[in-house]
């Protein structure tokens, strides 16, 4: 039998204070029309809660929106929650209004992709569609 | 308006003109004409354009004179001839202390109009040494805790002779209740205490998120509010009514304004409920609109804001006081038509967006910099924002008369319009069960999203060009992001103030005001006297906050509020 | 180690692996949950059904929050539609979920249902065995919710709840929806809302009628066991409980918790618990047959060439649908 592509889940949170979710919810539509499947948490998320909802939910990448400048406090706090709950095979990208230095740093860091305002959702799903795919698993079920 | 024989004669013409336009658009490369907000557009308006216009009466129940009523044409007879709408720009600030000597620099200036930005934290209810306000503290705005950040902002600030507006929405009736106490402290009455509150908690259901308790207790924490200011402080604009948010979540212009109206009619009648006399606290409800890109139609939408208003106030509500049906409003250009790619063509979109506020008759202004998309404003940007309102006023002459586009067949159809489309939205609300309901069922949270994403749909599918972004775009353009500054050096003096205060307060004062207040969110009585006991007794916006928690709940947003489709 | 091993030692994210490889039907995933099977049984399945809005997740919530305060573990299901046209999903149902504790005490994991029709996805039923081998005392289980009566949810659970609102219309609308047959207990939601006391005393009404004719019914034998009658019972008066919450004030959940365990103890007593789970046990291993058997055999009933021919013959008057098809069956029958 020909093995269908696997059905790509996504996690997306909004972690901080800030509620500003349009951008959020366009690519939970985008994400959603090209055939995803989309946890959507909601605003104020904590990190513990964020990893603890991708581990229960077996995402395969976790998208986060920041648009307050609180990146450089947030992303790392999630990432560091993903390894203490031996989660970090999962995907972290986001948006929002990073400069290109902290981008870098980020990155650097353990962020798989990070997208600034204006790019295209095409681009976004594309992106993920690859990273998923490239992802290898090499666990034993029984 | 026109008589019948002349718009009769005027549709046969049109059929005439119409085979010969035929020839013509043959070469039209769009196939379809619509405004930002997908309103068909017509080739030509003519007066056989305006439905009705051969009513004699049309010209007085749509249109009127300025300062007469539906007030289509403005709120006053000269508008901007006899005052200039009022250039206000308004800007967050770190510290109190920085706060502080930012207004000492307006006053000095010889401003009296001052503007409180807040950050994130005090937005929604939790103190500076609140875990949840980790890297947030004293961004975007100024952290206040409690009433001792108040008297360090308006230390020797004479409240009696300046006029104060705060952005605030959740924890209002705190900050309101902070600033009269250090107002009795300086020995001002509250008789003659100024100022504007945003105060506006239902569009964050709708648009801009930042709520804490759910809807019906929030309105009743305003209308408390608006009662006690009717009776004490009643040079005090308790909310205004926004529809900036809305549209910045992704509305159309339609839904900005009915959802905005809607907004505004809700607080009118829960009030009203509350047993207030609507003729008693109307006057100084106002509004907050954005002015987005398409020129005509953001017109069009502020003058049937106006005539919309006018006419419920007056007829559905029984305002008498003709103060009561003037819909006054603050406009603000649209923070989301900025592009972060060329970032010196928002200074052009902002000039568009700005003199369309002006040509729809604004109260007052606010224009953006066109850096805003990547950070705070630079200085310089804040500079070329100010100029351009000051372009608008003293060199185009559009100021020099009243409604210069009043009369304008395009323009007056494009109002007649939204007010129908606007009230299809109304219906739908009612049916719906009222406006508490159609937040709970998530109804104009799924419309927003709705529109926000046709909308970047119809750009990248390029049926809608944005200038630099998906046309006429420089290639490898590199963005230049200019960097944040967090400063976690205040954010932690901030924080240890917070925990000083709260040490050295008379803490049993405060359990006894907190409970005050738990006493009166339980039950009927009026929760605003018991939040100015809880606020001169030096209790945090964040311990007010839980105590309104624990006994309203916390609100989160349901899950057909993110369904798009 | 393997996912399976860990997932026995109580590993959290070695249990939503192995979810994912049964929603995936992943190679030998029926051998998996053979091997946990007999580690499953002793947990509780509550599901909870009704219209869009009326508020299932906040109840669910709540009614976590009262398992917890009783020392039970709770395993929670939401299923929300796979867009037909896209196979995409938004799963929103998480957004209800306050912030429960984070050691392990409470699982929630989202499902889209991935085609299935039922109100549930069709692997709901294997997550929630997988919950129960993982031990969690209570699973609850939140159907899609889209107005209609979702079937699923009475196979998969022992005791179904159907949350109604004010809004849903009278009792004869509730009858023909098919929603009277499924309740064990009714959550008569939004209380504090308008027009509650009359649809709960409407339905009150027309419950008692029911109870009478069933009554008569099953003492003449003409209706088949289900639910909450049991057979041959001399309980005539069981009629189904009415609960009126206010969910988002957290009003009278406990009275709605308290009837769910009430009703446990009495079909426990009364044997019927055991009745029902044999009667869904029979249903799922037809159901795993008729699966394996389109699996294997329906791909091989017709080839493309032979149905193109067969249609091509309809088409020219030659034959019928009814005919060719038992032509089919039995060149199939012939050829095994
Ligand atoms: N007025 C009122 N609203 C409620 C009540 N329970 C839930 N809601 C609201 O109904 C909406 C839908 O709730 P949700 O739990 O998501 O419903 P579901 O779609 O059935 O899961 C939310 O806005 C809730 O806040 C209640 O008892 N009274
Ligand atoms: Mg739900």
């Amino acid at each position: 039998m020909p093995k269908k592509p696997k059905k790509i889940r996504v996690l997306l949170a909004k972690p901080g204070l800030d509620g500003h979710d349009r951008g959020i919810k366009v690519i939970a539509a985008a994400f959603r029309d090209a055939g995803m499947e989309v946890i959507y948490t909601g605003l104020r998320q904590t990190p513990e809660m964020i990893v603890d909802a991708a581990v229960q939910e077996d995402v395969d990448a976790v998208g986060i929106s920041i648009l307050s400048g609180a990146h450089m406090t947030l992303f790392p706090a999630i990432l560091d929650e993903m390894k203490r709950r031996g989660a970090d095979e999962i995907l972290l990208f986001g948006g929002g209004i990073i400069p290109d230095e902290d981008i870098e740093e980020l990155e650097k860091m353990g962020v798989a992709r990070l997208f600034t305002p204006g790019a295209p959702t095409d681009d976004v799903i594309n992106y993920l569609r690859k990273a998923v795919e490239a992802k290898k698993s090499d666990e034993e079920v029984m | 308006m026109y008589d019948k024989e002349h718009i009769e004669e005027l549709n046969a013409r049109l059929k005439d003109w119409d085979v010969e336009a035929e020839k013509q658009r043959a070469h039209k490369s769009l196939p379809r004409f619509f405004t930002v907000s997908g309103v068909d557009i017509d080739e030509l308006y003519t007066p056989a354009a305006i439905d009705g216009g051969d009513d004699k009466e049309y010209y007085w129940t749509n249109i009127g004179l300025p300062g007469h009523f539906p007030y289509t044409r403005g709120v006053h007879h000269t508008m901007y001839r006899g005052r200039l709408w009022t250039m206000r720009q308004f800007a967050g600030m770190g510290t109190p202390a920085q706060t502080h000597d930012r207004f000492v620099y307006i006053l000095k200036q010889g401003g009296t109009g001052l503007s409180t930005a807040f950050d994130l934290p005090t937005l929604m209810g939790y103190d500076s040494d609140h875990s949840r306000s980790l890297g947030e503290v004293g961004k975007c705005g100024v952290a206040v805790d409690t009433m001792a950040d108040m008297e360090i902002i308006f230390d020797k600030i004479d409240l009696a002779k300046v006029s104060t507006s705060m952005t605030i929405n959740s924890p209002a009736s705190m900050l309101l209740a902070m600033y009269l106490a250090v107002a009795e402290k300086q020995g001002v009455p509250f008789d003659q205490v100024r100022g504007t509150l945003q105060n506006d908690i239902l569009k964050e259901y709708i648009a801009q998120k930042e709520y804490i308790f759910p809807p019906r207790p929030s309105v009743r924490l305003i209308t408390d509010m608006m009662d006690y200011c009717t009776k004490h402080v009643p040079q005090y604009n308790t909310i205004s009514i926004s529809g900036y948010h809305i549209r910045e979540a992704g509305a159309t212009a339609v839904q900005e304004l009915a959802f905005t109206l809607a907004d505004g009619f809700q607080y009118i009648e829960s009030a009203i409920e509350d047993g207030q006399d609507v003729d008693d606290f109307a006057p100084r409800l106002s509004y907050f609109f954005n002015a987005h890109s398409d020129f005509f139609e953001e017109i069009a939408k502020y003058r049937a804001a106006r005539r919309i208003f006018a006419k419920r106030m007056r007829d559905k509500y029984g305002a008498k006081n003709p103060k009561s049906w003037l819909l006054r409003f603050h406009t603000q250009t649209a923070g989301c038509s900025l592009t972060a790619q060329q970032p010196e063509n928002n200074i052009v979109r902002v000039a568009l967006q700005a003199l369309s506020g002006v040509l729809g008759g604004t109260q007052s202004l606010h224009t953006n910099s066109m850096d805003e998309t990547l950070a705070l404003p630079s200085e310089k940007a804040v500079t070329i924002a100010l100029r351009t309102q000051q372009v608008i006023a003293y060199e185009t002459g559009v100021a020099n008369t009243v409604d210069p586009l009043g009369g304008s067949w395009f323009v007056e159809a494009l109002t007649d319009k939204m007010e129908a489309e606007a009230e299809k939205i109304f219906a739908e609300i009612d049916e719906r069960g009222g406006v508490f309901e159609c937040i709970e069922q998530g109804y104009f949270q799924r419309e927003i999203a709705r529109s926000a994403y046709a909308y970047q749909r119809e750009i990248e599918k390029k049926e809608r060009i944005i200038v630099g972004v998906n046309d006429f775009v420089i290639e490898n353009e590199k963005i230049d992001i200019p960097i944040l500054k967090i400063d976690y050096e205040s954010e932690r003096s901030q924080a240890e103030f917070c925990k000083k205060i709260k040490a050295e307060r008379d803490n049993a004062k405060v359990q006894a005001a907190l409970e005050k207040l738990r006493v009166a969110a339980s039950g009927t009585e009026n929760t605003f006297p018991a939040i100015l006991d809880c606020a001169r007794a030096y209790a945090s916006v964040g311990e007010m906050c839980d105590v309104l928690r624990d006994v309203w709940g916390e609100w989160n947003e349901s899950k057909s509020a993110m369904q798009v489709s | 180690m393997t996912l399976l091993e860990r997932f026995e030692l109580g590993d959290i994210r070695a249990l939503s692996r192995l979810i994912s490889h049964i929603e995936n039907r992943d190679t030998d995933f029926q051998k998996l949950l053979g091997r946990l099977y007999r580690r499953a049984g002793r947990s509780i399945r509550i599901g909870v059904t009704g219209p869009p809005g009326a508020g299932k997740s906040t109840l669910v919530n709540s009614l976590a929050r009262l398992c917890l305060d009783d020392s039970q573990s709770v395993g929670i299901i939401a299923v929300d539609p796979t867009s037909p046209f896209t196979g995409g999903a938004l799963l929103g149902d998480r957004v209800r979920m306050g912030d429960f504790p984070t050691d392990g005490s409470v699982f929630f994991r989202s499902m889209a249902t991935r085609g299935a029709s039922g109100g549930l996805a069709s692997a709901t039923d294997n997550v929630a065995i997988l919950y129960d081998a993982f031990g969690f005392d209570i699973t609850l289980i939140e159907t899609v919710g889209v107005g209609q009566v979702e079937l699923d949810i009475i196979d998969t659970c022992d005791i179904v709840v159907v949350v109604i609102v004010p809004e849903s219309g009278d009792a004869v609308q509730m009858l023909k929806a098919g929603l009277m047959e499924i309740a064990d207990v009714y959550c008569m939601n939004k209380a504090d809302r308008p027009g509650a006391e009359r649809l709960v005393a409407d339905l009150r009404n027309t419950l008692q009628t029911q109870a009478m004719v069933r009554a008569s019914a099953t003492s003449e034998g003409k209706l088949s066991a289900h639910h909450h009658t049991l057979a041959g019972s001399e309980d005539s008066d069981a009629t189904v409980p009415i609960i009126q919450t206010e969910a988002v004030n957290n009003k009278n959940i406990d009275t709605l918790h308290k009837a769910i365990f009430d009703h446990l103890k009495k079909i426990r007593e009364s044997g019927f618990f055991e009745q029902d789970r044999r009667r869904r046990l029979r249903k799922k291993i037809l159901s795993i047959l008729s699966n394996r058997f389109q699996a294997e055999f329906v791909n091989g009933l017709a080839s493309e060439d032979e149905l193109d021919r067969a249609i091509d013959q309809i088409a020219s008057g030659q034959s019928n649908p009814y005919d060719i098809s038992a032509q089919l069956f039995e060149h199939f029958l012939n050829r095994n």
